[in-house]
């Protein structure tokens, strides 16, 4: 990867560069290399995109949640998730993208979003999973990335990282409860845990050795760790909790390491990683076209919205 | 909890508490399908909260209604162990969510119906449901707020938009009338200064309404030779709530021992 930009001059790079190491923050009207920019308009926007597609799996229940707490309790975060997509699209706007432009690329199938929401929603209690591991691993990365460099990110995911805790304790709790209720609601939740555990851990990315950004991105103080570092920290912080409340992770090679006071685990299937990643996960296909269908059939609405704002301003203007 | 009501005024107020809630409670299930397929992201996050709004209200409502039948029946009995005839929903919310123009005049009729009737009732003479009418009555107003705003721009819009919503207004006029029917159960209630004159709202109802159409460029048709929807109060209920409710009940219709 080139990180120097020909319109970058290496002295430039050099008093950026110095600025990072002094832990100052940049601001959108700060001078900043091209790749820097270039590289937080992609990771906020992958963010952003994560936030709108991830309304998808949990919103496929939200006809069916089984009491009217917890029917609340699933539209109160769901709707949260749209507010974190609408701060990160602003938060990638003081970059000098749009969110129109965000958007576009990703209906074209040109912007990623994490690879989780890719995998499917098939019983209650893999809203109550969402919650606690899903939510959990990305308040590990976000706590993280509340420190990053960029100050419009760092203060979007420090008020963001709010909200994903509760989301998180929502969702343990609800498990919790299914733990100590019927055979048949412990069994949803065993379930649940054995698909979206390993998609859990992929979501840090690829191991350090694989992870094409990741070097420039640290030196720039976007990331403070690697992804193998918050992964690990994720996978100690989650093991007591499932111990806790009975529920076996499917990893016959978790092992608490004594020396280390890390949970050892099994090898992450990258193949399937890398296959989700593009575009061959179980539900890929569905939440594009659920995301285009919903843009495709508010057209009408959007420029209704523009011409009338444009009609009641000319009248404004006239008068 | 009970309360001290004659058996008559128990069994009245038992019932009207369900038609409150039950409108509340589809009509928030029907908001909440948009949620993730709304036509911008502002507007997805509004029509969650909204339905937020309506599911909570209901719970409220039901909760009530559970204490005022005292027969150990939860707001959750109530909403997901009734049989679709055991519901008291008008037609207007049982309609499927159609596309953003008729979800939006359905709230708009339906929000210029709610807001009066709320702010009557935060003098019900019932104070459970007056308490629940003060706290209801700041969200019915953000919303009739809101619904109407998108009745002018999607009818003053563009001509695809004019048009589409001055069809959602057809068709759904015909529902519209049965929110101010009446019946013995309610007179009962009015007479005890518990519920309120629904013909007072139904003037306040179109002195809202008609005015607004016709800003928005849109006409209210005409009611010659339309039939009425009439009569879901008791049970006349239209095809779509059987499958609404299928749906909503499924887990604790599957698994009745299981706490959630």
């Amino acid at each position: 990867m080139t990180v120097v930009n020909d319109s970058d001059t290496p002295e430039q790079l050099e008093a950026f560069q110095a600025r990072i190491d002094a832990g100052e923050t940049i601001e959108p009207k700060d001078w900043m290399p091209a790749q820097y920019r270039k590289q937080l308009v992609r990771m906020i926007s992958q963010h952003a995109h994560s936030e709108i597609v991830g309304m998808l799996p949990e919103g496929n229940w939200l006809t069916r949640a089984p009491s009217l707490r917890r029917k609340k309790i699933l539209l109160a975060k769901i709707q949260d998730e749209g507010g974190h997509g609408l701060y990160l699209y602003c938060a990638a706007e003081t970059l000098g993208v749009d969110r129109t432009e965000l958007i576009d690329q990703l209906h074209a199938g040109k912007a990623k979003y994490s690879q989780i929401f890719n995998y499917p929603s098939l019983n209650w209690a893999d809203i109550g999973v969402i919650g606690w591991l899903v939510d959990g691993a990305a308040i590990v990365n976000q706590t993280m990335l509340a420190k990053t460099s960029y100050g419009p990110y760092s203060r979007a995911m420090i008020r963001i990282c709010k909200e994903e805790n509760f989301h998180k304790k929502q969702g343990y709790e609800l498990l919790a409860q299914m733990m100590e209720g019927t055979k048949d609601q412990q069994a949803m939740v065993q379930d649940a845990v054995n698909r979206w555990w390993w998609p859990s851990l992929m979501m840090f990315g690829p191991s350090d050795k694989d992870s094409p950004n990741s070097k420039v991105l640290l030196k720039w103080k976007v990331k403070r760790k690697t992804n193998d570092e918050l992964r690990q920290r994720f996978i100690n912080m989650t093991v007591p909790q499932a111990n806790a409340i009975g529920v076996k992770l499917p990893d016959p090679d978790l092992q608490f390491d004594e020396k280390t006071k890390n949970w050892n685990f099994g090898e992450i299937n990258w193949d399937e990683f890398w296959a989700v990643v593009k575009g061959h996960g179980p539900c890929n296909v569905e939440r594009l076209e659920a995301r285009r269908a919903a843009h495709d059939e508010g057209r009408w609405v959007r420029e209704a919205a523009e011409a009338y704002a444009e009609k009641h301003s000319g009248i404004k203007k006239a008068a | 909890m009970s309360y001290d009501l004659d058996q008559q005024t128990q069994t009245a107020l038992f019932q009207y508490l369900l038609r409150l809630a039950d409108d509340r409670l589809i009509l928030g299930h029907r908001l909440s399908e948009w949620c993730g397929h709304g036509p911008i992201l502002e507007e997805d996050i509004a029509l969650s909260n909204f339905a937020l709004d309506f599911i909570g209200q209901a719970e409220a409502l039901l909760r009530l209604a559970g204490e005022v039948e005292d027969k150990g029946r939860s707001e959750d009995d109530l909403a997901y162990k009734r049989d679709w005839q055991d519901y008291h929903c008008c037609q207007l919310v049982e309609r499927p969510k159609g596309d953003f123009g008729f979800t939006m005049a359905r709230q708009f009729f339906f929000d210029a119906y709610d807001f009066p009737m709320w702010e009557a009732l935060t003098t019900s003479s019932f104070e459970p449901l007056a308490a629940i009418a003060s706290k209801s009555v700041k969200e019915a107003k953000y919303h009739l707020r809101h619904s109407g705003e998108w009745v002018l721009r999607l009818g003053d819009g563009t001509k695809e938009s004019h048009d589409r919503i001055q069809t959602s207004v057809d068709s759904l006029w015909r529902y519209t009338g049965e929110l101010f029917e009446t019946d013995a159960v309610h007179d009962h209630l009015f007479s005890q200064g518990i519920a309120i004159c629904l013909s007072g709202i139904e003037k306040e109802w179109k002195e809202i309404v008609l005015p607004h159409l016709t800003r928005a460029t849109l006409t209210p048709p005409s009611e010659e030779g339309m039939v009425m929807v009439s009569g879901t109060r008791y049970g006349a209920h239209s095809e779509h709530l059987g499958h609404l409710l299928t749906e909503m009940q499924v887990l604790p219709r599957a698994f009745p021992d299981a706490k959630w």
